[in-house]
């Protein structure tokens, strides 16, 4: 049990702090915090995996995270007709080009031998087939951008559950992450974090500027919910009734009836926005206590202790018959398929999808942080990780606001240095964060929480 | 004839110049990172930032000799302030080395563990680079804007297109061909540079013929932080001064210094070049030069390009790509110096 009682302890204490944020500030910004405290979680499940169970290291969860989010693009928006009408066919027909040139490039490096003629082939069936696919898919793009392009100018999705988008998010993740990882495992490990970082970044640039797919950096808003809408909420019995109980201590100090009225309008404007918040952190936390129970049971599973073996030294398990590439190859695409997963819950969070917004400072090098922080290899270290880590992110502006205003006091409020530093208070959170980075990485390598190895 | 000498002119103008420009404030980064690569064995993460560090000194340098009524006559006074940017530059990058990386450097660490405390410098460096200047973006060329205007070219040659060099252009190229040179003499040359490329090499027979690993360390920093700072400084004169550019930066860098066989220096130098070239080359709208080449009859009525231009930095990352696949010590054998 004593080694529990750690854990236990780092989580009450990081519940408290998002408990004070709710008492200080308010109990909207910190079930903010909080949703994406979760989703941040989810997404160093997926890299923990790669990197604590298996010393993989990935810096391109960017990319897989922008592909779980236009996985809820393409399976919830609302199919629109007009674009596939204009254009639909032409997308159709060079998507059948693009499969069948990877069918013949793949058919000609199996049966041929490796010489100059083969590679002049595959060659020139690249040059012919990108210019047949430029020239049967610009029309067809153009003509769907034209449609309605304030409004739509792009595909639409299939108008499906957008809780289905999230199983497929993490299949698109997946499937990216299986090309990536037959390209790039076999690299060293600097070069490995270099390449998935490049990776991560064209697979960003195309959806941000194939507008017709999703709209590009023009963003797509409006995205369904798993969660009833604040204006519903606002309008419906039941729910007003249950405001007015809860705050009825409160409502009947008021004497005027209209003011009470005006009291109750706003409670229930407050409670509708906190209540779809909480449906939110109910479907994240479900989603988190999911993955936790699972990834546990494989840490300790006779195939965790092989990864674990693999990343200890590969060459020994290389030599016991395990078969390294393939394990590799596995927990790439498993990880990544979390991290995809992830992508879809912030997009369905936010209700909207905004390419422009993917950066690798934010989607990369922060997971990266939450992980090392955390405790690589440990599932419960790297959900606190991405909780203490996010949690520092978004609340070190105003911490360094606070103090700055404290060592400042004595200056004018007019004064250069107080101005220029209240104003680059933003950016404290990088300093933070970096060296508390440096800080664990050079007193507690293992992170806040350590990996722990049951010996059976 | 003149049909093909306007081509011709029309390629130099928007390829050619551009690309021998970009190419060498690549290049000066690539060997940066490949400097580091090669005797301290890590990827370098904060290559960008700390490329913006050293630049930041020299706009702020700028600024000041601005009003203090000092200049270079016709060239940008940035070039003046680039010494002292070079000094604050060294002494960040020394006194980072004695708090982060020795470290891990005395304990053997692997380069996974560099890479990351990397990162760690990388969030430092951009929070005081955004605390000190802020992250707007800022132009602090001065001086004579261009040494060749296309009016002028059109009225020497006669031509009916023209050739635009902008003095930051010429400058870019000259000052980074003069700092390669200097840069190769000293590692071929010099004891120093013996010492050095022994220490990448081998380290332990390196230690044993009394090489002392802590000189050479520092000349490392010294002369990474010489590259970085022209680097940044030549980008920011020719482009504009914003951090978060030049944290962007550090991806086509990387493919440089990549492609070019990562420890290698002179692979670097060119691998900055191929980028550039593709980049540029891969996304330029040849419709203009077609139309000079071929009949009337043919002119084109597309824009007759490769790759549309929002794929440029996507273009330099399947380069990357397309090499580790092929050649994954890059084009010429990386490693060592």
């Amino acid at each position: 049990m004593r080694n529990y009682e750690n854990v236990i302890t780092a989580y009450i204490i990081m519940l408290l702090l998002i408990i004070c944020v709710g008492l200080f500030q308010s109990w909207s910004i910190a079930l903010t915090i909080l949703n994406y405290c979760l989703i941040s979680a989810v997404m160093t499940i997926g890299a923990n995996m790669q990197w604590g169970y298996a010393g993989l290291i990935n810096f391109g969860i960017m990319g897989y995270t922008a592909l779980g989010g236009l996985a809820v693009v393409l399976v919830s928006v609302e199919p629109v007709k007009k674009a596939w009408q204009a254009g639909g066919l032409n997308i159709l027909l060079s998507m059948w080009v693009i499969i069948i040139m990877v069918i013949s490039i793949r058919f000609i490096l199996k049966k041929f031998n490796k010489t100059k003629t083969r590679s002049l082939g595959i060659l020139s069936i690249l040059i012919f087939g990108i210019y047949l696919i430029r020239s049967t898919a610009t029309p067809g793009i153009e003509a769907i951008e034209a449609v309605d392009p304030a409004r739509y100018g792009f595909l639409g999705g299939l108008g499906l559950p957008v809780l289905l988008s999230w199983i497929v998010g993490a299949f698109f993740a997946a499937g990216l992450a299986l090309i990536v990882g037959k390209i790039a495992l076999g690299l060293r490990a600097d070069y490995l974090a270099i390449a998935t970082l490049l990776i991560a970044e064209i697979v960003v640039s195309i959806i941000k500027h194939e507008e017709w797919l999703a709209r590009g950096v023009k963003n797509v808003i409006g995205l369904k919910r798993p969660a009833p809408y604040e204006i519903d909420l606002q309008r419906s019995e039941w729910f007003i009734k249950i405001v007015e109980k809860i705050n009825l201590g409160k409502l009947n100090l008021i004497q005027s009836i209209s003011d009470r009225q005006d009291a109750l309008k706003q409670m229930v404007i407050d409670a509708s926005s906190i209540y779809v918040k909480l449906c939110f952190t109910g479907l994240f936390l479900s989603v988190v206590i999911i993955l936790l129970i699972i990834t546990q049971k494989a840490l300790y599973s006779p195939w965790g202790r092989k990864m674990r073996a693999i990343r200890d030294n590969e060459e020994a398990a290389s030599a016991m018959g395990k078969n390294i590439v393939k394990e590799h190859l596995l927990i790439f695409v498993l990880g990544s398929a979390i991290v995809g997963l992830a992508g879809a819950m912030m997009v369905t969070n936010d209700g909207l999808f905004t390419p422009g917004s993917y950066r690798p400072m934010r989607y990369t090098f922060v997971i990266w942080v939450m992980v090392i922080v955390g405790g690589t290899g440990n599932n419960f270290g790297a959900i606190l990780g991405g909780f203490v880590v996010w949690f520092l992110w978004v609340e070190a502006a105003p911490i360094a606001l606070f103090l700055i205003n404290i060592f400042t006091a004595h200056l004018p409020a007019t004064h250069g240095l107080k101005v220029h530093l209240i104003e680059s208070a933003p950016y404290f959170r990088f300093l933070l964060i970096g060296i508390g980075l440096l800080m664990i990485m050079r007193y507690r390598p293992q992170g806040i929480i350590p990996e722990k190895i049951i010996k059976q | 004839m003149m049909d093909i000498l306007n081509a011709l002119t029309v390629l130099i103008n928007f390829t050619v110049i551009p690309a021998l420009t970009y190419g060498s404030q690549l290049a000066l980064g690539a060997i940066f990172v490949t400097l580091i690569y090669a005797v301290l064995r890590f990827a370098n993460f904060a290559t960008g930032d700390m490329m913006s560090f050293g630049t930041m000194f020299a706009v702020l340098l700028t600024y000041y000799f601005q009003t203090t009524g000092i200049n270079f006559g016709f060239l940008p006074t940035a070039l003046l302030t680039i010494p002292f940017a070079i000094i604050a530059m060294i002494i960040y990058m020394l006194l980072i080395d004695k708090f982060v990386f020795s470290y891990y450097r005395i304990k053997k660490s692997p380069p996974v563990q560099f890479a990351m405390v990397s990162v760690g410098v990388m969030f430092v460096t951009q929070a005081i680079i955004r605390i000190i200047i802020g992250p707007s973006d800022r132009r602090f060329i001065d001086g004579e804007k261009f040494i060749l205007k296309a009016n002028e070219f059109k009225e020497i040659t006669g031509l009916n297109e023209g050739i635009t060099l902008k003095s930051s252009q010429a400058i870019t190229v000259i000052l980074t061909l003069i700092i390669v040179s200097i840069m190769f003499w000293f590692l071929n040359k010099t004891k120093t540079g013996k010492s050095m490329r022994a220490y990448s090499d081998n380290e332990d027979l390196a230690l044993l013929s009394g090489i002392d690993p802590k000189k050479v360390v520092m000349i490392t920093w010294i002369i990474a932080g010489i590259l970085a700072t022209i680097g940044g400084v030549l980008y920011g004169l020719d482009k504009s001064y914003r951090p978060f550019v030049y944290f962007n930066n550090m991806l086509p860098i990387f493919a440089a210094a990549i492609v070019g066989g990562i420890g290698n220096p002179f692979g670097a130098f060119l691998g900055g070049y191929v980028i550039a070239f593709a980049e540029i080359f891969l996304t330029y709208s040849y419709k203009k030069f077609i139309m000079y080449v071929l009949p009337e009859a043919f002119a084109p009525d597309t824009m007759v390009q490769a790759i549309s231009t929002d794929y440029k930095f996507a273009v330099s990352f399947s380069i990357l790509v397309i090499v580790l696949l092929i050649r994954p010590s890059g084009i010429f054998k990386g490693k060592t110096i």
